[in-house]
């Protein structure tokens, strides 16, 4: 069944939305403004909106160290976010996380992670208490190529397979470990395959065509939501930019046409062909989402440097629960 | 910076790196194994060439799989060879601490002395410069506390280099914790080979009437409050242990002998931490010559925040270190 005119409208807004972030961010970390180390998600914007788009209050998220355009694809709110950035207590963490810690509770979004796999045996304890609490909800776990060779991931895994978790597995397979490609750091092609070590399907689609993982993802989840447990989504992505920040670390790794090869693949100028093809959205109606993405990106960059810096009182608060 | 005969100067990153290429030269048995250190030379740049003048059985990039990297050094060191195992950041220990505190710690004593682990760790820690709570810890406490493991920390390249190659060449594991923040720092280090015997304090500043007591990137802040306490009449002696296990309790308190009254200063949070211990040492040792009770200067009983206006606070600094000296002495700071 094609997707309603509504349902590619959403993709494209949730995309464009990461994108216009990232790079807004992109831009205030490389001129200094924005402190610590970010790792964007530009390129791989399909993925995280084709997820999402799914998801719905009471569904959780499990994110990784690139994790912006997960909270963006679930809803969450550029104030907060960019405040969050810049370590004021206006952000989501209140200063506390920055980006690698950036997390929204209230919409299931149970935080980026500085440690590889750090975000899978959560998702698990997650999809577990959805299922022990009798809802339908499901648990998206996003992890990286270079994640799936963490224990942690494959522990994971394997529990979530035996208990027949609501949970799905979404790889988001962009070819690095940091600055080593994929088949450096693992003997396989498709981290898919690893899915039936662990008795449930593993499904690769291309991660640039955010129609392709809106599909895929809808029949996992919906088989996670009837209780007949994971699916492991493996998502062939490509980062745009640098593993850290925009131009990165000014070593060589990646050549200049691969990069300029995947980026005629560009997930949101793919999406936006089929739009207009479709005679949903036109160049002028693209052009009028972006403007208005623009200004509340702007919006929120200014709401962000107005705010306060943390009280240094904060320091020692929220160690424990009072 | 002790033992500062050498006139070159290398900042710490090009000190770990001689003393890796150094230490392969010596023995074809030393390897190093971690994440993004060929191809890429690591993200901290301290093994940049390596690849090329030994070639990829010696440097070895690994999956992003820490129990494993940690396991490979492990069975590789029982089996006749000194791996180097690098663990990017310190706060990834995490992910290997079975193989470390339950496996490369112990296997020697479990075995009735029949197995031999001349293992490196090398890993880094410290915060400072906004990376947040699992990138900025510094977590010696944990290991020092596990018998098996060797635990040492440098200040400075000419310590970087020294502690490394004595590492490399002991017969147990050791682990060796450098701080991110003093990579670029530069200091005199001589060109040969040299070691640090683990177990050996550097007086990096000699003083006569109190003793700072301080690891890694304290000593720094430590030397820059001693001179602020010179206008205060206190002529403070800074110690760098250098290494914390095996601990050098002797130099430290032959200082406090002669002073009467000592800090310990370390960035790892403060409850808990090394300073705890070396504190006690001291009062056992020395209890009969203390003028005042021993100090103690550490980071907050919390995650390292990540913003900036936190973590300035966070981490100890000159003017902290030099009111609590103050303080201990009954002045006003
Ligand atoms: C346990 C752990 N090991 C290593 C790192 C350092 N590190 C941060 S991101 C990264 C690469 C992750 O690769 P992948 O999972 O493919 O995600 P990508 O960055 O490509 O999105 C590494 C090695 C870390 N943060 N945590
Ligand atoms: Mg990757």
């Amino acid at each position: 069944m094609p997707l309603s005119a509504e349902t590619l409208r959403d993709l494209h807004r949730r995309m464009l939305r990461i994108r216009l972030f990232e790079e807004e961010a992109g831009r205030l970390s490389e001129a200094g403004r924005i402190p610590g180390a970010l790792h964007l998600y530009v390129g791989e914007e399909a993925v995280a909106a084709g997820v999402a788009a799914h998801l719905g209050p009471g569904d959780q998220v499990t994110s990784t160290h690139r994790g912006h355009g997960h909270l963006v694809a679930v809803g969450g709110d550029f104030r907060q976010m960019f405040a969050e950035l810049f370590g004021r207590a206006t952000g989501y963490c209140r200063g506390k996380g920055g980006s690698m810690h950036i997390a929204d509770m209230d919409l299931g979004m149970l935080g980026a992670n500085g440690i590889v796999g750090g975000g899978p045996p959560i998702a698990v304890g997650a999809a577990f208490s959805n299922k022990y609490r009798k809802t339908q909800n499901v648990t998206a776990c996003f992890f990286g190529d270079g994640a799936s060779n963490e224990g942690s991931f494959h522990e994971a895994a394997n529990m979530a397979g035996l208990y027949r978790l609501p949970l799905i597995f979404v790889c988001e397979n962009n070819g690095f470990g940091e600055f080593t490609r994929q088949d450096r750091h693992q003997a396989i092609r498709d981290i898919a395959d690893r899915a039936a070590g662990y008795g449930f399907p593993g499904i690769v689609v291309d991660g640039m065509d955010a129609v392709a993982v809106y599909e895929a993802a809808g029949e996992a989840i919906a088989r996670a939501r009837r209780g007949e447990g994971p699916t492991l989504l493996e998502c062939k992505t490509y980062r745009f930019f640098d593993h850290v920040g925009v131009r990165g670390m000014g070593v060589v790794y990646r050549s200049d046409d691969e990069v300029r090869a995947w980026r005629e693949r560009d997930p949101i100028t793919l999406l936006e062909r089929r739009l207009a093809e479709l005679g949903i959205l036109d160049e002028a109606g693209a052009a009028a989402v972006r403007e208005a993405i623009q200004a509340e990106v702007r919006e929120a960059v200014a709401f962000a440097e107005a705010s306060p810096f943390p009280d240094p009182a904060a320091l020692t608060e929220d160690v424990y629960a009072s | 910076m002790t033992a500062a005969t050498a006139q070159r100067q290398l900042p710490t990153v090009m000190a770990i790196n001689e003393a890796l290429r150094q230490l392969m030269r010596e023995d074809p048995n030393v390897f190093l194994a971690g994440e993004d250190v060929a191809l890429y030379g690591s993200v901290f740049g301290f093994s940049r060439g390596l690849l090329d003048e030994f070639g990829p059985e010696r440097v070895v990039d690994t999956p992003i799989s820490e129990a494993a990297l940690v396991g490979l050094g492990v069975g590789a060191a029982a089996t006749g060879l000194r791996p180097i195992i690098d663990i990017m950041f310190m706060d990834f220990m995490g992910v290997a601490m079975d193989q470390l505190v339950n496996q490369a710690a112990k296997m020697r004593y479990m075995f009735g002395g029949k197995a031999r682990l001349p293992l490196t760790i090398h890993t880094m820690a410290g915060a400072g410069l906004n990376l947040a709570a699992q990138h900025s810890q510094s977590l010696e406490a944990w290991f020092c506390h596990v018998p098996g493991l060797k635990v040492v920390m440098a200040s400075g390249p000419y310590e970087a280099k020294g502690l490394l190659i004595a590492a490399v060449r002991d017969e147990s594991p050791v682990i060796v914790i450098n701080h991110k923040a003093l990579l670029g720092l530069a200091g005199p280090v001589p060109e040969e080979m040299y070691e640090i015997p683990l177990g050996q304090a550097a007086v990096v500043r000699p003083g006569t009437n109190f003793t700072i007591i301080a690891t890694g990137r304290m000593v720094h802040e430590s030397l820059a409050a001693a001179e602020q306490l010179r206008e205060h009449g206190i002529d403070a002696e800074v110690i760098d242990p250098r290494s914390l296990v095996p601990l050098d309790t002797e130099t430290l308190v032959a200082s406090l002998r002669k002073t009467h009254r000592a800090l310990v200063v370390h960035e790892a949070v403060r409850f808990g931490g090394f300073g705890a211990e070396i504190a006690a040492q001291l009062q056992e040792a020395a209890f009969d010559h203390l003028d005042a009770p021993i100090g103690r200067v550490g980071a907050p009983f919390s995650p390292v925040p990540f913003s900036p206006a936190l973590e300035a606070h966070y981490v100890p600094n000159a003017d902290r270190i030099a009111g609590e000296v103050l303080r201990l002495l009954g002045r006003a700071a």
